[in-house]
């Protein structure tokens, strides 16, 4: 007997505006220039909108500069597990080290929240980079494995030595001057790392980041060190976690262990991974959908960390490839089934 | 040609556990010789290649490039100095279009200092300097394959971006790991020429290799390695009329003929 099986499979093309906007040189009409710019604008006018709209509701403004400060740490950990090919769990670390600089940076030496951030950036992601300095030469989970571990050290270490305030944390920061400079320095900042860091992994530098992930050994083979470029990623992503951090601190007028806390390793990862990784802007949207649905669930106690897990489960199983890639698809090709 | 020496190996012994890898191979390659590397599977080629590069450190003996002694170096300085490899295991960057794969190794110090091949790369648009470096190794300049992904090639072409990847970084040296094996013939036709113009132009060429022939018709001296050590060393006729040789490299082969 013959099976009759209809053996079909899913065809996929490229639209016709997307082959002819993939040069930038073929871009010579309005419908064409809007098919490329009209998705950057709705992310990009839709942060700026929000706390606009959320004017009646000071709670879920708060919420925006939140979603903010995961999103930096999405963006972070996107760009070194997809294009530097460094698996970090070291979310918490980069917020707690950047919450704690600027924390110190202005309660001891008085310095204003627009000179303790950029420090609290710049010198957070120096520390945070020494720190891991150790692991870069490895290949594998080493590098996953610290940066999960330096956390929970350092949250037991201020613990038990009753430095930078022990578990009292340090009080007295100063806040921003008003909450629409507090969500407007926030939405910029993740508007310029993400399109920053989106032409980076294109430029040439980008590319040996690219080049590291790949193929590590072949990068040595062409005379470049590769513990420097990862060292080099490392600092721009935990800079990154770090500028949050800062951010927190200042958003919360306080810099405590819990900024030590998992939730800051955990959740970038869970939105990267419903938003699609490897294209940065998709963490920024996982981070728009989980954050908010977290704080929903917040009168649910710890059963939301289970509501949680059933997000991510689906996404894993139904759309491993997240909503980014899967939007982005649908955007640029057509779809058909094709017998075979 | 000159006999300046390039590279000069003495005494370079590598044992992984149990397993003698390589036992005492010393070697002196001139400036525009072509060496040849031949053994039988498992005699230490790979290891010797490894050992001079730097991505494994010999546990006695000593690599001399150019007078400088570079045991132990880390790949990346050694390759600054000149000395680069391909891999017998093809190592594209196989998410980035074939051009770009060359953009890393023009990135480097070395190509910066030096331009690349043919020194175009100090003009700053890498983009055209790895499209260039394609065309000449044999990809064709305004057919879509330089710019499709490496992850799409064929062997030929990923073999061929290995040997690119090495020019362009302007080298002295250049080690090839087993550059044929896997190609077909008319492929292995297309690449001895491009040998040829590499040594006229002064690189000197370490090839490992399995394809006899081909090898013999590039090669000006030939070393055979069995079990780590070296059997001999000389000519292409010279190695084959040696015993010790066909007893290591081509004994399976004798028996083949009595069969």
């Amino acid at each position: 007997m013959e099976a009759v099986m209809e053996a079909r499979r899913k065809e996929r093309l490229d639209r016709g505006i997307k082959v002819r906007t993939d040069g930038i040189y073929a871009v010579s009409s309005w419908r064409e220039i809007a098919y490329l710019v009209l998705p950057r604008l709705l992310l990009i006018g839709g942060l700026l909108m929000m706390p606009l709209l959320l004017n009646q509701a000071p709670y879920w403004q708060r919420v925006v500069s939140i979603v903010c400060i995961y999103s930096l740490l999405a963006i972070s950990f996107d760009f070194l597990a997809h294009f530097v090919g460094l698996v970090s769990l070291g979310g918490a670390l980069y917020i707690g080290v950047g919450a704690y600089i600027a924390a110190l940076l202005n309660t001891h030496f008085g310095l204003p929240s627009w000179v303790t951030v950029p420090l609290a950036t710049v010198l957070g992601g120096g520390l945070c980079t020494l720190l891991l300095w150790p692991c870069l030469p490895l290949r594998g989970v080493y590098f996953a494995i610290v940066s999960l571990m330096f956390p929970l050290l350092a949250a037991r270490i201020i613990e038990a030595l009753d430095v930078f305030g022990g578990t009292d944390g340090i009080l007295g920061v100063d806040g921003f001057s008003s909450k629409w400079v507090e969500m407007y320095v926030l939405i910029a900042v993740v508007l310029l790392i993400l399109f920053g860091l989106r032409r980076l992994v294109n430029e040439d530098l980008g590319l040996v980041f690219r080049g590291v992930k790949d193929n590590d050994q072949a990068v040595k083979a062409s005379g470049i060190d590769v513990i420097t470029i990862k060292a080099l990623g490392v600092f721009i992503a935990s800079a990154i976690g770090c500028l949050g951090g800062a951010m927190l601190s200042h958003l919360y007028m306080w810099a405590g262990i819990s900024q030590f806390a998992l939730d800051f390793s955990i959740i970038p990862i869970a939105a990267t991974v419903v938003g699609g990784g490897g294209t940065l802007a998709g963490p920024v949207i996982g981070c728009l959908i989980l954050v908010p649905i977290s704080e929903l669930l917040r009168d649910f106690g710890t059963l939301r960390i289970a509501v949680y897990a059933v997000i991510l489960c689906g996404f894993i199983v139904f759309k491993s490839e997240g909503l980014m890639v899967y939007g982005s698809r649908k955007y640029q090709q057509f779809e058909r089934w094709v017998q075979i | 040609m000159s006999q300046e020496t390039i590279l000069k190996l003495s005494g370079v012994t590598k044992r992984f556990g149990g397993v003698q890898a390589l036992t005492e191979v010393d070697v002196e390659i001139h400036r525009g010789d072509i060496l040849g590397i031949i053994g039988p599977n498992g005699s230490g080629k790979t290891t010797l290649v490894n050992c001079i590069t730097g991505f494994v450190t010999p546990d006695a003996g000593q690599v001399v490039f150019q007078g400088r002694d570079i045991t132990g170096w880390p790949p990346h300085k050694i390759a600054d100095l000149g000395l680069t490899r391909t891999f017998q295991v093809m190592r594209p960057y196989y998410s980035l279009p074939a051009y770009k794969n060359l953009i890393v190794p023009l990135f480097s110090r070395r190509a910066r200092r030096t331009g690349g091949w043919r020194g175009g790369g100090r003009m700053g648009d890498r983009n055209t300097v790895a499209v260039d470096i394609l065309e000449e190794i044999g990809f064709e300049r305004d057919s879509y394959v330089p710019y499709k992904a490496a992850s799409s090639l064929p062997t030929g072409y990923l073999k061929r971006l290995e040997l690119a990847r090495c020019l362009a970084l302007r080298p002295d040296l250049i080690l090839c790991d087993e550059v044929f094996s896997g190609l077909s013939m008319s492929e292995m036709a297309s690449m001895l020429p491009l040998m040829e113009k590499l040594r006229q132009e002064g690189v000197t060429l370490i090839m490992v290799e399995h394809r006899l022939r081909e090898l013999f018709s590039l090669a000006n001296r030939v070393m055979v390695l069995n079990f780590g050590a070296k059997v001999c060393e000389g000519g292409s006729e010279e190695v084959m009329a040696n015993e010790e040789v066909k007893k290591a490299y081509f004994g399976s082969e004798e028996v083949f003929e009595y069969v």
